[in-house]
């Protein structure tokens, strides 16, 4: 069992959140918490089996947040002595005086259990911050060599990040909480290129983020071997086929497409933070308003989404969050209908009579010590349908359609209405076969049209948890990781673009 | 804490590598952010990086160590000295390696202290925004935004000894208006570097004669209309395309500035207007380190190695024609070419003058205005199809006026493509992506006419 990294918990964490939170109080903060963080990022990238970058880094500080009069206050420093905490709290406290003139609704937070002296660490097998860096790049080049031999792939790209963050919290309540998350993102990318034809084409690698340790790299939870060796043929498939011809067609979309799908249509638009406007004029607000919960159809009455913050492995998953709120699952979407929102402790006490809770749910994170905790994305995933069919049955019940795999390019609007994906293979399906690849596709929709029309979602069978490390928000922007777990899906009459004649003049 | 040119020698002195290049970095940024006439966060960071790169050279090439921490204490650096150095053993041949840059001469004060903010950047700024919530709360209108300033002091220092240092101060103000319903918006920007040339009044009355213009709505379909695009958008589009323009991944045939047979695009006519897309770290309010600052390799767009390597004006585009891409020296070496490093901002501009954004509007019989575009991905990176979605204001002109707000859309379009299709040039100015403005803050633009913008489908956001 994985252990809390020594080094952290030599820090004088306790001794400065002391010092921290009896400033703020002295002060006269009605609520203080204290953060002491510390994240170590590294990156390793290769070009054809050459590496071209190893970068190892790593962010340490404290961070004070007070309510003092009704309004926040927020600072952050690097220097871990007691007098450093204490600044940092006088700090915080002028920063809320400051913003008092300018606050409107004064600051209260939801009242949650105390937890007192708690320890939780991410599930993993083997830290990747335990791993010699030769033999990581080994593995990587072993890899990256294989598929540059093969017919067909002109270039490589490969990367490798990996995460480990350490977090401890204490707030004026009691709670006191000590975190260890680990977290690798492993990439490779096959190119072919055609100099006479002017032409190149990429095709990456299915595996998507996940909560693991280097052991992922080497056979647990991912198949590297198997699935890149049959890389380039699809790769060179993909190269040769016929580009699709625009118009709407029946897609089962695989969940490593998927859930990009669901992070950027469910998982922002309910936000609670968005769809009340507190992010209106950076990432934007959401279609699915507050006025509309328990009435807004999402989708058919296949789709149920949850958020949590406890599955295995995934990226969002933690202890207790960043204002000491202990993780759960909950319900956002509920037969097609939406019946939750995502939330913190100012929301939950605010807007307590529309929620019908008075709770948090425990999605308050900061991405660094440098920054004020924001409501962040739980793991936001479709539920399977428990006897539900497979992958292969879905695909029989179409006539004339396309089969989606793997994610690739994700844009969609400030409100969440109107969103365009492409991906890394598009398979043709004709009379309930998969037929051979098509190129140039990207599916475009509206949220409510897209979710009305699936028709079915797959088995527990079919299911992948899938996420990203890149999950950007709020300003300054912070960062966040999130995993999004779904089954293949059956979605009818969608609009497919050809991106190849998008471009250009008219 | 010890002085940051201090450790940074101490780094240097305890170095046994081959070479050492110490970049630091001190940085302090203070901000306020609003949402419906009330600041909702704020706060004041301070934070230091030290990037220890480590070189070894052996039989098959130079290894690289590259490890970077925030330190605080001397002991913090000496670890950071030998894990760097442990990286560097334990990695292998570099593929960019090349020599360490020499001294040279230059008139950079390395010794003096780092140039920091705080939260009084905005004494002046603060109670003109609160002013401005009063007014819209009374207007039964809503002001969000987002304020920030920023001090970078960057300390580049190699064991050849080079000691190079910049102070890189960045601010923005962001303001969206809203109609109390949320059925309207508007938006303004600025960048800043002192917040002496902020003036929230004018930007929120920028905001409110747009909010106005939406007072007409229409609805138009997808289609591609003539469009007038103002100089935030094009550097929306124009940073993109200049993050591509990696050398490497051309010659390569690995993007959309390919040709034929292992050879790039330069010298290829990408506009018929004589364009001109250039860097230039002396570009008056655009002032960024006249060196090359790079904590990771990558891309062929920069390497480690290239620490302290001095930069000047640079032409990517003149005349229309594709001039030059971004290339490492150790790529330049590779390829017979003269390394160009990047630089931290990027200037489009016509010929001569060109006429303003009000000229060129009372100029159109028909057409789009468009504020902002936004969520901007790229599609197809043959062609560098770039999708998005317009944002906070898409207006329509007639005969020289504009007529009321339209719709949003989601377009299809390439930044490459479009450069061969821009039919007037206006004046070039001072501007900010809304889209990269987090990354890539330094920009003039010009306002562009385009005959056929692909306005791919309809947005129903507001």
């Amino acid at each position: 069992m994985p252990e809390i990294d020594a080094a952290f918990l030599s820090y004088p964490a306790r001794e400065l959140a002391g010092v921290a939170l009896d400033r703020a109080t002295e002060l006269g903060a009605e609520h203080a918490d204290f953060r002491l963080e510390r994240i170590r990022v590294a990156n390793l990238n290769l070009r054809d089996a050459q590496l071209e970058s190893s970068t190892d880094s790593e962010d340490i500080g404290l961070a004070v947040r007070v309510v003092h009069d009704g309004a926040w206050g927020f600072a952050s420093g690097i220097a871990r002595t007691a007098d450093a905490a204490r600044a940092l709290a006088e700090q915080a406290v002028a920063t809320a005086k400051v913003s008092r003139v300018l606050s409107s609704d004064p600051v209260v937070l939801a009242p949650e259990p105390v937890h007192a002296d708690v320890t939780w660490i991410s599930s993993y097998e083997i830290n990747p911050f335990d791993v010699p860096e030769a033999e990581r790049i080994g593995r990587l080049t072993e890899l990256s060599e294989r598929l540059l031999a093969a017919d067909g792939v002109d270039h490589v790209d490969a990367s490798l990040m990996q995460v480990l963050e350490n977090k401890f919290y204490a707030d004026t309540a009691g709670t006191m909480t000590t975190q260890q998350r680990v977290r690798v993102h492993p990439t490779f990318t096959a190119v072919n290129v055609d100099r006479a034809a002017g032409a190149f084409s990429s095709m990456r690698s299915l595996a998507l983020p996940a909560g693991r340790g280097w052991e992922y790299l080497v056979g647990t939870g991912w198949d590297f071997d198997a699935e890149l060796a049959e890389l380039p043929g699809l790769l060179l498939e993909h190269v040769k086929a016929p580009s699709v011809e625009a118009g709407r067609y029946d897609l089962v979309i695989d969940p490593t497409n998927l859930w990009l799908t669901i992070h950027e249509s469910i998982g922002h638009a309910t936000e609670l933070d968005r769809a009340l406007g507190y992010e209106a004029a950076y990432a934007g607000t959401s279609f699915a308003t507050l006025d509309r919960l328990g009435s807004l159809q999402y989708g058919s009455p296949v789709m149920n989404v949850t958020g949590d913050r406890t599955v295995e492995h995934g990226l969002a998953t933690i202890g207790y969050d960043d204002e000491g709120v202990a993780a759960q699952q909950f319900d956002l979407i509920k037969d097609g209908v939406l019946v939750g929102y995502q939330l913190n402790r100012q929301m939950a006490h605010a807007h307590g009579s529309a929620l019908g809770t008075t709770r948090s749910n425990g999605c308050a994170l900061a991405d660094s010590p440098g920054h004020i905790p924001l409501q962040r994305m739980a793991n936001v995933s479709l539920q399977p349908d428990p006897g539900g069919p497979s992958t292969e049955e879905l695909i029989s019940r179409v006539e004339r359609g396309i089969y989606v795999v793997g994610d690739r390019s994700w844009s969609i609007d400030m409100q969440r209405f109107n969103f365009q994906f492409t991906g890394q293979q598009f398979h043709r399906i004709e009379n309930g076969k998969l037929v051979g690849q098509v190129r140039d596709v990207a599916y475009q929709a509206t949220t409510t049209d897209f979710w009305g029309s699936m028709e079915a979602v797959g088995g527990p069978q079919t299911y992948v948890l899938g996420g990203a490390f890149n999950c950007g928000k709020g300003q300054p922007g912070q960062v966040a990781a999130v995993s999004h777990g779904c089954p293949s899906a059956l979605f009818r009459g969608v609009n497919v673009l050809n991106t190849k004649t998008e471009g250009g003049a008219q | 804490m010890t002085q940051i040119q201090e450790l940074v020698e101490r780094a240097l002195a305890a170095s046994t590598a081959d070479g050492c290049v110490v970049v630091a970095s001190e940085n302090t940024q203070t901000n306020l952010r609003w949402a419906g006439n009330s600041l909702t966060t704020n706060g004041q960071m301070s934070s230091r990086s030290f990037t220890v790169v480590s070189t070894f050279d052996g039989p098959d090439g130079t290894s690289a160590g590259v490890v970077t921490r925030a330190v605080s204490t001397e002991d913090e650096l000496d670890a950071l000295v030998r894990a760097s150095e442990q990286a560097g053993r334990d990695a292998g041949p570099a593929e960019d390696a090349a020599p360490l840059v020499e001294n040279y001469a230059h008139n950079d004060d390395w010794a003096a202290d780092p140039a920091r903010t705080d939260v009084e950047v905005f004494r002046a700024f603060a109670p003109a925004l609160g002013a401005e919530f009063d007014r819209w709360r009374k207007a039964d209108q809503l002001l969000f935004g987002y304020a920030e300033h920023a001090v970078t002091s960057t300390f580049v220092a190699t064991s050849t000894g080079l000691r190079r240092r910049f102070d890189q101060p960045d601010g923005m103000v962001q303001l969206n208006g809203k109609s109390s319903d949320f059925a309207r918006s508007a938006y303004a920007s600025v960048h800043t570097n002192d917040f002496a040339d902020v003036d929230a009044a004018a930007l929120a009355a920028e905001v409110e004669q747009r909010l106005r213009w939406a007072e007409t709505r229409l609805d138009l379909p997808a289609g591609r209309y003539e469009t007038i695009m103002p100089p935030s958008t094009v550097a929306d589009l124009m940073i993109y395309a200049y993050w591509t323009a990696s050398a490497r991944d051309a010659e390569e045939g690995r993007n959309v500035f390919a040709g034929p047979s292992g050879q790039s695009r330069i010298g290829d006519e990408l506009s018929a207007l004589p364009l001109r897309l250039y860097s230039d770290p002396t570009y008056p309010g655009l002032e960024c380190a006249p060196f090359e600052i790079a904590t990771e390799s990558g891309g062929g767009l920069q390497s480690v190695f290239d620490n302290g390597l001095a930069t000047s004006a640079t032409d990517w585009i003149r005349d229309g024609r594709l001039t030059d891409l971004i290339r490492t020296r150790a790529w330049a070496k590779r390829s017979g070419a003269e390394p160009r490093p990047g630089i931290g901002n990027l200037i489009l501009s016509g010929e001569g003058g060109g006429f303003s954004q009000q000229e060129m509007i009372a100029d159109t019989e028909r057409g789009l205005l468009l504020t902002c575009l936004w969520y901007i991905r790229e599609v197809d990176p043959q062609t560098l199809l770039l999708t998005g979605l317009t944002r906070d204001g898409v207006y329509l002109i007639e005969d020289g006026e504009v007529a009321g707000a339209v719709n949003n859309f989601r377009f299809n379009e390439s930044p490459i493509g479009l450069l061969g299709r821009v039919t007037e040039v206006g004046r070039t100015e001072l501007t900010l992506s809304r889209e990269w403005g987090d990354y890539f803050t330094r920009t003039a633009m010009p306002t562009l006419r385009v005959p056929d913008f692909n306005m791919s489908t309809v947005s129903q956001a507001s």
